[in-house]
């Protein structure tokens, strides 16, 4: 598998995690989204690092995780409180805030 | 059997961070250890001892001149890492004194008594009542702080990111602890999250395809890729664009600022104050960082790009001030404007200067610490006004300040001449060494415009400033009694104001001295 196929594919999912973030209404489906577009770079990094013959880029992709893992925790929690301030998740009804 | 060099760590170089952290790590001990009565007490005195302690260190080895790359490599400690290092902690201990403010509100801080429990519920009454209070809101702020730091003086461009996320959590979290107005506060960090993420995830991927550029994370060695390129530019071009936006949205310029008005409102004001400068001063260091020296060789491609959205933000941000009828709001629009205005000097990128000149770092270093002083003492102001249910944000309630308390409103109509960058305060200093380097970067028509942006923004500030002085006061508002936590930020913050307009030789030549970057 050539690294380009690998690039393609990471282009795709990253692409797929912003249309869903800009698309979908509810926050949890749109923070699964962001950790999309994550794990796309990730696949990037890994891809990159065997192109360029070092161990930085499987490195970076280890601190990827810690630094996702710690904004799941992050991410959920205020998901939680929105939740359970209005009984619902949608992106839509937190509209207090005029543009 | 090969060996594995131990990594190399300047503990006394890296200390003013280092002391930040660790100041972090026992606010987050004192949590579980000290009874709830003496928590909030300990906190303040933690954080603030926390931030003395870095600034001296930082000013120590400062003046001792040790500069260079650190933490094999991961750190780049040079004159503007100091220079926004030394205002961080400045603008950090001002900031956080605000977060202290227990006066204003019966005896209960800005925050909210218990974040975990529903707005208007029993649980939130009890809480409330029995006097708890989310002392954990410093060790926060901390954390935000040191990311912020080593934001700043990143060496690569991993760092960087780790660095980014480590000053974004803090802050996602802070700005949904509203005492008053949960509900809005809420929607502020879900948007704020929500959107942050996504631009974090932008600057990952743009991460890694600059690393498969130039096969390293190091701002050096992206330089070196970037003049003498082996590969072709796609890879560089994508790169360079998906990590601008995520450092773009950090400063809030457009078309990456739809959170700044929304997240400036519904934060708790003494948060707002906090990342209002923290956040943008980090941004913008990181971005002259990463587009001045690792991406210098490519000025032609991002210069005109950035001068289109220089002029973009200045517009929305002041048209869109002109409308506002709610004092936070036209306080964060009046943000997006200064990104504005910040942005061209970027555009600039004016290197070349004499001795005792500043370069267009030097310009928005200067533009940056004057509008931080005037910025914390504005939002320190916003916390003071209240009426029955807390703060009265609305310009109507601003109505014949004067009348009510002359101290409070002149400082505040000081503050606001600054933002409009009116001759002898140091807003003026700021724009003026902004433009000149936007002007010297060969940038001519960019610095008119925003000549032109600041006059039509002058507008919204001298309302706010004509209602205050002369419309009859206000029903039902009046200014709260704060103590010394609240005054101190507001005086420091005119007083430096007023300097910097007066006498801005001094700090121009410290800046002059430490403007630029290691290569």
């Amino acid at each position: 598998m050539s690294p380009d196929q690998v690039l393609w594919l990471a282009a795709i999912l990253f692409g797929i995690g912003a249309f869903g973030l800009v698309t979908r209404r509810n926050a949890l489906v749109a923070f699964m989204c962001v950790e999309l577009m994550l794990n796309a770079a990730n696949l990037v990094l890994v891809t990159m690092s065997h192109v360029v013959g070092g161990l930085d880029g499987q490195v970076a992709a280890f601190f990827v995780m810690v630094v996702a893992a710690a904004e799941v925790v992050v991410g959920l929690s205020i998901i939680v409180m929105v939740y359970r301030a209005r009984r619902s998740t949608s992106v839509d009804e937190a509209s207090l805030l005029k543009l | 059997m090969t060996q594995i060099p131990a990594p190399t760590f300047e503990w006394l170089e890296l200390a003013p961070v280092l002391v930040v952290l660790v100041a972090a790590c026992v606010g987050i001990l004192l949590e579980a250890l000290l009874r709830r009565e003496s928590r909030f007490l300990a906190q303040i005195v933690v954080a603030e001892v926390g931030l003395l302690a870095a600034l001296v260190f930082a000013v120590a080895n400062w003046r001792e001149g040790r500069i260079g790359s650190l933490a094999m490599g991961s750190v780049s400690l040079d004159g503007p890492a100091y220079l926004s290092w030394t205002a961080l902690l400045v603008f950090g201990l001002l900031a956080l004194s605000v977060f202290a403010e227990r006066n204003l509100n019966d005896g209960a801080s800005s925050f909210v008594a218990s974040a975990a429990s529903i707005p208007g519920s029993r649980h939130e009454r009890e809480a409330s009542a029995a006097g708890h209070e989310h002392s954990e809101v410093f060790p926060l702020a901390l954390f935000s702080l040191a990311g912020m730091m080593v934001f700043t003086a990143s060496g690569d461009l991993l760092t960087m990111f780790v660095a980014l996320e480590v000053m974004s959590l803090p802050l996602y979290l802070l700005s949904g602890l509203a005492r008053q107005r949960r509900l809005l506060s809420h929607e502020s960090a879900l948007k704020y999250f929500l959107l942050g993420s996504f631009a974090s995830a932008f600057f990952l991927f743009g991460m890694a395809l600059l690393y498969g550029y130039a096969g390293s994370f190091d701002i050096a060695a992206l330089n070196q890729a970037v003049s003498a390129p082996l590969l072709g530019r796609g890879f560089l071009y994508a790169g360079m664009g998906l990590l601008a936006v995520g450092l773009l949205f950090k400063i809030g310029v457009v078309p990456f600022q739809s959170w700044v008005p929304d997240v400036y409102t519904g934060a708790p004001t003494p948060v707002t104050g906090f990342m209002a400068i923290c956040t943008k001063l980090a941004a913008l260091v990181g971005l002259a960082r990463v587009f001045f020296v690792a991406l210098g060789g490519e000025r032609w491609t991002w210069q005109p790009v950035l001068a289109v959205l220089a002029v973009l933000t200045m517009a929305v941000g002041v048209v869109l001030a002109l409308t506002q009828t709610d004092i936070k709001r036209l306080l964060a629009y009046s943000a997006i404007s200064h990104a504005g205005f910040l942005l061209t000097a970027v555009v600039g990128a004016y290197q070349e200067v004499g001795s005792g000149q500043v370069n267009s770092f030097g310009a928005i270093a200067f533009y940056l610490i004057a509008y931080g002083f005037s910025t914390i003492a504005a939002f320190a102001v916003v916390t003071m006004v209240r009426n029955e249910s807390g703060e009265a944000t609305r310009l109507s309630d601003w109505a014949g300040l004067a009348k009510r308390n002359p101290w409070l409103a002149s400082a505040f109509a000081v503050l606001l001449l600054s933002f409009a960058g009116i001759p002898l305060t140091g807003g003026f200093i700021g724009k003026w060494a902004v433009f000149a380097s936007a002007w010297a970067g060969g940038f001519e028509w960019l610095a008119i415009t925003g000549v032109a942006f600041s006059l039509v923004a002058a507008y919204f500030y001298l309302k706010v400033i004509v209602a205050m002085f002369f419309l009859e006061p206000a029903e039902g508002v009046e200014v709260g009694r704060a103590s010394a936590f609240t005054i101190a930020p507001i005086a420091v913050g005119v007083a430096a104001t007023v300097y910097l307009g007066l006498f801005p030789g001094p700090v121009m030549d410290l800046i002059a001295a430490a403007q630029v970057f290691a290569r």
